[in-house]
């Protein structure tokens, strides 16, 4: 009876979490605009080759700093190279940077942050005061002083997000640990002889998801940010390399500055544009997952 | 009976709640007389709305809730009575009310205290609220009171925080601070059900003590059957933001009328039984109060239930006060 | 003593059990003292009986309870659980041994809101205990499920709804389900009506009965309500400050209590029925003392009011009366038959 039962269920839709969710998300028309702004952007990178002939990296010293217009959108820089190539090639770099610093800083600090909230004790301790270190001294300055030990480049760049990403999710992750274990359906997890690991990452860590992609959207915002912020103090990514950050680096003398604003306005509104997507998309996500707002 | 009898009347009393785009009807009508010096039990489940129905009269309800009809007349003595629902929550009139002629006490004792203050200080600036004494003077009314509510070492406990008294301790620490401006009428919202059941039979003794002495009427709002026949004259039933059935203790526990009523006695287990009796469990659930069944409430989970219960039963008087929303009830709808 | 377990059926037998968390203090997380929580429990719970423990917060019933289902590790004790015709002790299993004995005992928890998980779905709540335990097809899992869910008169497609969808009563069925989805002999029941409805209790009280006398359960039912426990147990053990004070069948206790807590508890639960013989209200004075400081002799003496000299000095010991030895008390005023 309960066979025939199942299988005359099988073809009643299956209510899921995702879908309703993703109803909820779109409902969020802010949350929807911001989604589509970091998908336009990235989609408009990764189609760089498509959207402009020319190399971002080409000396042209015969169309040096010329005004927008013409056969370049965005006008070319002092050595002639193409700003909107220089854009969306930089582009592709910085959000590798933002995302992945905050997607690596992400999986450390959910990793350990789960394994000192669920198992406490001296693992706890330790990294309770590992991450206290680097969260007293300021981000800016912990960020300064790597890049001049570990050098210049993407990938030490992104080392040094991680480094210092991992922390907020670090506590996230543990502070919610610590109040989720003492649930009922854990005991209930235990009583049945479910593995220690197994109840924390199958079963608790699920619930901690939420806040954590919102932290992680937040990281990619601010590690965009600091991308830009430091290269612009030649602390970053070398300047043979394009990204936003090297773009707005070539144009820091006032004379740039007054005389060809094409040099850094396009720039600086792709920065704004694409950090604000990124966190209209983080407020939406965080009130989507958050389970109190039905 | 004089008009006089009665301390507080609520007639018609509508309070909703918008919950999103969602209106929900939490109380939908309520009509209660109260009577001077006696003991009122409102009786119900969870989200019923005798907690709403409360807080109304006390005109303390949460932002998204709003009184949309009736009238509560309350009739303090020797002083014009007045209709509570005419002036707004802000209204001096009110807030002189409130603590001084109606107080009111709550589930949590815990949270009702403020940590941070001294438990002596928080009742002596409820007092000089409402009194014009000296510090010195509303001291030493504290420490009586708490006496009186047979608080070991008063003088010594005024001094500390709340976090240093028992959930029963605070729980009287309330009760003391309702108390204190001798008020005629108290109303207490599930005042034990945070309690052990040995300190819960304290604090229900300590009331009945108090009312003894100092002649308050009292609301008791409570979902334990075995509460209101144990401390109440007069009972109210309530569902879905309905009071079903409404009559004298004896009415309700002798000659329960509302199927609602006879179920809800059933489905309790009872001290002494020793599980000989399978109780009757009320089917089916409380409905969600946004999606009201059209007709009686209870319909829906009702054994009693006839084509007649589509539409809203009437509220019949079935002798001497006793009065039922029911369409099975004498004077309702024709049955059998 | 394996002879008298075997004469009264007895399923699991628990000795001396004793539950103290230790009370840590300054930076060195010094141990200063204990939470003597369960403090030399012994009871046995026969086959098919129900066994309710009742007492006020903080008494260690829960605790208790706990450390049946192994969720706690009592500090020291037995708990000898029979399997098959040998009864072996709980505490020392092997690694396998231990796995098979976590589908014999079950449990249900207090809050049905915070018992299951809210991200999974009830079919995912079933599906890994069951993985686990052996039932390695996965049409025969869902079937299983289905069959679950509909001995607690639930609908078999409900499996895939989230816990959100559910009212509290629900809630509570699915996870009785759950806990017989290992098909267990023994499940342990923390206060599973407490934070329900009162139309609601009844409810699942009865599914509680109809279940135990169709597959032969074993309940240790954990409550604070004596007119639930006294509805739904066969004995009854009344708990107060980490001790069992006592022992008696759920229709002797009623009328031949004998320890004085019992009295007072008994007077102090309203009833909901009004005439009758007048009861005597016995209204206890003061607070339960802190499980981490306990009154030296007995610790009811604080509040007894039958209270003696003997009592602060000396702690009744927990014997059979004289008249009924399956009734056990400890006070120095019952008329037990000598030690």
């Amino acid at each position: 009876m309960a066979t025939a039962l199942v299988t005359k269920q099988k073809r009643i839709k299956k209510s899921s979490l995702a879908k309703r969710n993703l109803q909820k998300l779109l409902n969020n028309k802010l949350a929807v605009l911001g989604l589509f702004i970091v998908v336009t952007m990235i989609l408009l990178c990764i189609a760089a080759p498509l959207l402009t002939p020319y190399d971002p990296g080409k000396i042209s010293l015969f169309e040096r700093d010329s005004a927008p217009g013409g056969e370049h959108i965005f006008g070319t820089d002092k050595l002639g190279r193409d700003v909107f190539a220089r854009i969306l090639y930089g582009g592709r770099i910085s959000i590798l940077i933002g995302l992945s610093g905050a997607l690596g800083g992400m999986i450390l600090g959910v990793v350990i942050g789960s394994l000192c909230g669920f198992f406490g004790g001296i693992l706890d301790a330790i990294f309770v005061k590992v991450a206290e270190l680097v969260s007293i001294v300021p981000q800016l300055l912990l960020v300064l002083i790597l890049s001049t030990i570990i050098g210049p480049g993407v990938p030490n760049l992104i080392y040094v997000f991680i480094f210092t990403g991992w922390v907020a999710t670090f506590r996230l992750v543990r502070g919610r640990f610590f109040s989720l274990r003492e649930e009922s359906f854990v005991e209930a997890c235990r009583a049945f002889g479910i593995g220690s690991l197994s109840i924390a990452f199958k079963h608790i860590l699920p619930n901690c998801l939420g806040p954590v992609a919102v932290q992680l959207t937040l990281n990619t915002a601010g590690f965009i940010l600091q991308e830009a912020a430091l290269s612009f103090l030649g602390l970053g990514v070398p300047t043979g390399v394009p990204t936003w950050g090297n773009i707005m680096n070539a144009a820091k003398e006032i004379i740039t500055i007054t005389e060809s604003p094409w040099l850094w306005i396009p720039t600086g509104v792709a920065i704004a544009l694409f950090v604000l997507g990124v966190n209209f998309f983080g407020d939406g996500l965080r009130d989507v997952l958050d389970p109190s707002q039905l | 009976m004089n008009k006089q009898d009665y301390i507080l009347s609520i007639k018609d009393l509508k309070t909703q709640f918008k919950v999103g785009k969602r209106i929900v009807k939490a109380v939908d009508g309520v009509t209660l007389d109260v009577r001077r010096g006696k003991t009122l039990g409102l009786v119900g489940e969870s989200g019923c709305g005798k907690s709403v129905t409360a807080h109304s009269i006390m005109q303390l309800l949460p932002k998204a809730a709003t009184i949309v009809d009736g009238e509560i007349q309350f009739r303090p003595k020797d002083k014009p009575e007045f209709n509570i629902l005419k002036y707004k929550r802000t209204d001096k009139k009110l807030r002189s009310m409130r603590g001084k002629q109606i107080s009111m006490i709550f589930q949590d004792p815990m949270s009702s205290l403020n940590p941070v203050y001294r438990v002596g200080d928080q009742i002596v600036e409820n007092i000089r609220q409402h009194e014009n004494i000296s510090k010195k003077q509303a001291i030493k009314k504290t420490v009586d009171m708490l006496k009186m509510l047979s608080i070991p070492m008063a003088e010594e406990r005024i001094k500390d925080y709340p976090h240093q008294f028992s959930g029963g301790m605070k729980q009287r620490v309330m009760i003391a601070m309702g108390l204190i401006s001798d008020p005629e009428l108290l109303i207490a919202d599930e005042p034990t059900t945070a309690l052990d059941v040995t300190i819960q039979a304290q604090i229900l003794d300590l009331m009945r003590h108090m009312q003894d002495q100092l002649g308050f009427t009292i609301i008791i709002i409570t979902h334990n059957m075995g509460i209101v026949a144990d401390m109440a004259d007069d009972i109210a039933v309530m569902y879905m933001g309905k009071i079903m059935e409404y009559g004298t203790k004896e009415d309700i526990f002798l000659r329960p009328s509302h199927p609602y009523t006879k179920a809800l006695l059933k489905s309790v287990p009872v001290l002494g039984n020793g599980g000989n009796e399978r109780l009757e469990p009320i089917r089916g659930n409380t409905p969600d109060p946004s999606e009201m069944p059209e007709g009686c409430s209870f319909m829906p989970r009702c054994d009693m239930a006839t084509e007649a219960c589509n539409k809203a039963a009437p509220n019949v008087d079935i002798g001497g006060g006793h009065m039922v929303r029911c369409w099975h009830s004498k004077g309702g709808a024709p049955h059998e | 003593m394996n002879n008298q377990n075997e004469a009264r059926d007895v399923l699991l037998d628990l000795k001396n059990i004793k539950k103290y968390y230790p009370i840590q203090a300054g930076i060195f997380r010094k141990t200063v003292g204990h939470v003597k929580a369960v403090d030399d429990v012994s009871l046995y719970v026969k086959k098919g009986e129900t066994l309710g423990l009742v007492g006020e917060s903080g008494c260690g019933k829960t605790t208790l309870g706990k450390c049946i289902v192994r969720l706690h590790r009592p500090t020291s004790g037995e708990l000898r659980y029979k399997f098959g015709n040998k009864y072996r002790n709980l505490l020392s299993l092997n690694k396998k041994e231990s796995l098979d004995a976590r589908k014999k005992i079950q449990m249900v928890f207090q809050d049905p809101y915070s018992s299951l998980n809210p991200v999974k779905n009830i079919f995912t709540a079933f599906d890994e205990p069951l993985k686990i335990h052996g039932w390695s097809n996965a049409d025969e899992r869902k079937d299983r499920i289905a069959e679950l869910l509909e001995s607690v008169n639930l609908r078999a497609d409900y499996m895939y709804r989230y816990p959100n969808e559910f009212s509290g009563g629900q809630r509570q069925r699915i996870c009785i389900a759950r806990a017989m989805c290992v098909n267990p002999e023994l499940i342990v029941c923390d206060e599973p009506v407490s934070a329900l409805d009162v139309s609601i209790q009844a409810q699942v009280l009865n599914l509680m009965k109809d279940l135990q006398k169709e597959l032969g359960l074993t309940y240790v039912f954990i409550a604070h309500d004596l007119s639930v426990v006294e509805y739904m147990s066969d004995r009854i053990a009344v708990m107060y400050l980490g001790k069992v004070v006592e022992l008696a069948s759920a229709k002797r206790l009623y009328y031949h209590f004998e320890h004085p807590y019992t009295e007072a508890l008994l007077s102090a639960i309203p009833i909901p029925k009004i005439g009758g013989e007048k009861r005597q209200r016995i209204v206890l004075e003061g607070d339960v003392p802190s499980p981490a400081n306990p009154p030296a002799g007995c610790r009811f003496h604080t509040r007894c009011h039958k209270s003696m000299d003997i009592c602060k000095t000396q702690a009744p010991t927990f014997r059979p009366l004289k008249n009924d030895p399956d009734h056990m008390v400890a006070c120095h005023l019952a008329d037990t038959a000598d030690a």
